[in-house]
């Protein structure tokens, strides 16, 4: 009796503890966004110091800037109206989205190594944006420039979702979706992709296959508000579900079979969990290119530092990987001024050491 | 950081019409002052275009170039590097306070030119095709846009005579070769151009026959393509100083096999010298022509059309 007491003081202590804990995770996590956001305001090759953004940011609001500002500060609001800030929107939306994809991946797959890409939606997006810009120029009616701002996002979204619901119909029997299927057969449609996608290099002339390889490498260079005003209802739609998502897929952690014994929906999570992502995912290829590491760093390092509980991992994945994006893109952008380097070089850069140094620094190997 | 925050939400609707009109407002205030001082600064894309705006003594106006723009070396050594001209970054570009940019066609991305010019930047993109007319046209473009009209035309004129002379020498000339460009190798396989490149119009224009002119852009060959393109001479497109040891080529297999090999006929140029399609291209066609045809006198050709 009293040993059983003890037991539930000691489970209440723990629970407060971590709740402690999760509200303290929040807390800092919100100030690094902030903070990153200030960061990635006042750097890039065109230095705007805080003192400068503060006094832009004055003049916007008040709404009578044109009077007496000098020319120096009226390049350095267009540089942060028109370039910088919706390229910081966009990082903070993609990181947000990828990495909340990313958990949810991990979750509904039930094995660490998911990451978005393992929808097919990677390597039908570079599969479809590949094939446009090598063999796009025989669509008539598509000329360069429509080519690179409307029919290349196109196509790489139509191929992301196209891969994806060709994979979940594989995967799907009488209305049950394996999980397992779908990640061997995500598997060997991207073996497939990466081939069809070699042979349209070997196919391509010299700017073709500079396209392609910056395409793969990802950049938020050309960033603009239009392109955020189409990514940010989708990564809306996603961050809204999951907090619908997050109990279903706790569950879910318990297995397939126990969830629906505790009266989860599990097909109807899954599918919608597939679609969101796709979507999203799609969406984020098909502005900037597919961008590695966020969805699969991100999901880990949360989980060693704040539990598996979806109801704090997945809102916490969206703000880490916006911070993640955010400050790597603020890098991308000053590392080789007045160049830019292709992001997707710099998340694998930092996430590939650290994520190895994650995995070193566990006394215990995962198991798969 | 708060306090920014609730002036934006007090004063959201002001502060779009702000931002709606602030880019209109600050072109004039940006252009004003650098069209007073009556000094052009210039943002130089594309190999030719760089090496033209050299040629014609104005590089003190060129403000940053990009990775392409290999000659003069001088070029990338002395001035910003604003990165490969398919991928530019706006902020980039714009960090140099440039008034006006020249790119080849073909430099990008799309958004980043949209936003540029949003910014007011003044951006000329130049036909970029390999051949004797484009070099003319670019140069004369050039010279408008620089308000260079004079040393322009003097260039254009010498660079049409050049292209003159060839043709003529070209017509003296009996006998074809079959010449393969070779652009280095991958996995010791050597990557040949076919037509629709820059190295088939140099070909062309040196007298040439493309040997690897049954297939486009550039490959790697294999063997027996190699030995059934037959080259009489092979030319190494060479990107730097280091580069494959060019004399042992002949030792291997598929070349071994070719004319070429049997009369030892290596011609090693500088790949920007031999495809950049700038000023010095008639020059270097004439090179090219003269390392195919040694028997040809390196003086003027007799006939002048």
């Amino acid at each position: 009796m009293s040993s059983e007491t003890a037991t539930a003081a000691q489970l209440r202590s723990f629970v407060a503890g971590r709740k402690r804990r999760t509200h303290l995770g929040f807390l800092i996590l919100a100030l690094v966004v902030i903070l990153s956001i200030v960061v990635a305001l006042t750097s890039g090759p065109i230095s705007i110091s805080p003192q400068r953004l503060w006094a832009l940011a004055r003049s916007a609001f008040d709404g009578q800037s044109s009077g007496q500002t000098s020319p120096g500060l009226a390049r350095d609001a267009l540089v942060l109206f028109n370039i910088r800030l919706p390229r910081i929107v966009l990082a903070l939306l993609l990181g947000a989205a990828l990495g909340v994809s990313g958990t949810v991946m991990q979750g509904l797959f039930r094995n660490p190594l998911a990451d978005p890409g393992i929808v097919g939606i990677s390597s039908g997006a570079a599969l479809a944006a590949a094939l446009m810009i090598v063999l796009g120029h025989h669509i008539p009616g598509v000329d360069p420039a429509l080519m690179q701002t409307v029919a290349l996002p196109l196509a790489a979204f139509l191929g992301g979702l196209t891969a994806t619901l060709f994979l979940y119909g594989i995967a799907t029997r009488e209305g049950q979706t394996s999980v397992a299927t779908m990640l061997l057969a995500g598997i060997a449609l991207a073996a497939l992709a990466m081939a069809c996608i070699g042979l349209l290099i070997f196919i391509s002339d010299d700017r073709q296959l500079r396209d392609i390889t910056f395409w793969t490498l990802g950049s938020l260079g050309g960033a603009n508000w239009q392109k955020v005003a189409v990514v940010a209802p989708i990564v809306a739609l996603l961050l809204g579900a999951t907090p619908l998502l997050a109990r279903g897929m706790n569950a879910l952690s318990l297995g397939e079979a126990a969830a629906f014994h505790l009266g989860v929906p599990v097909q109807i999570i899954k599918t919608v969990c597939i679609v969101l992502v796709a979507l999203a995912v799609g969406v984020s290829v098909a502005v900037a290119g597919t961008i590695g590491f966020v969805g699969i760093v991100v999901p880990h390092l949360l989980r060693l530092a704040v539990g598996a509980d979806h109801r704090t991992l997945l809102p916490m994945s969206a703000m880490a990987g916006a911070v993640l994006l955010v400050i790597a893109d603020a890098i991308a952008r000053t590392i080789v001024a007045p160049a830019d380097l292709p992001i997707g070089i710099l998340t694998a850069l930092i996430g590939g050491p650290f994520f190895l140094w994650l995995l070193l620094r566990r006394n215990r190997n995962i198991d798969l | 950081m708060l306090q920014a925050i609730g002036w934006a939400f007090s004063n959201g609707r002001r502060a779009r019409r702000a931002r709606n009109m602030l880019p209109l407002a600050l072109l004039c205030a940006a252009c004003a002052p650098a069209l007073a001082a009556g000094q052009q600064r210039i943002v130089s894309v594309g190999g030719s275009i760089t090496e033209i705006i050299y040629a014609l003594g104005a590089q003190d106006r060129i403000v940053a170039v990009d990775t392409t723009s290999l000659y003069p070396a001088e070029a990338l050594r002395t001035k910003p590097n604003v990165g490969y001209l398919r991928q530019l970054s706006a902020e980039g570009v714009l960090s140099q306070t440039p008034t006006l940019m020249i790119a080849a066609e073909g430099a990008g991305p799309a958004d980043t030119l949209g936003l540029l010019k949003s910014a007011g930047l003044r951006v000329m993109l130049l036909d970029e095709q390999p051949s004797a007319r484009s070099v003319i046209d670019k140069i004369d473009e050039i010279g408008r846009l620089l308000d260079l009209q004079q040393p322009a035309q003097e260039l254009s004129a010498k660079v049409r005579k050049e292209f003159e002379d060839l043709d003529a020498r070209r017509k003296t000339i009996a006998k074809r070769l079959r010449v393969m460009v070779i652009l280095g190798f991958q996995n010791g396989r050597a990557m040949a151009a076919g037509r629709k490149t820059a190295a088939d119009a140099m070909i062309a224009l040196a007298g040439g026959i493309n040997a690897a002119g049954a297939m486009d852009n550039y490959k790697q060959l294999s063997d027996e393509a190699i030995i059934d393109a037959a080259p009489d001479a092979v030319v190494m497109a060479q990107r730097g100083d280091d580069d494959v040891l060019p004399a042992s080529i002949f030792d291997q297999g598929a070349f071994k096999a070719t004319p070429a090999a049997a009369t030892h006929n290596l011609i090693q140029m500088n790949a920007n010298y031999l495809l950049g399609f700038g000023p010095r291209t008639a020059q270097a066609a004439q090179d090219l022509m003269l390392r195919l045809y040694p028997a040809m006198s390196p003086a003027k050709p007799a006939t002048k059309p």
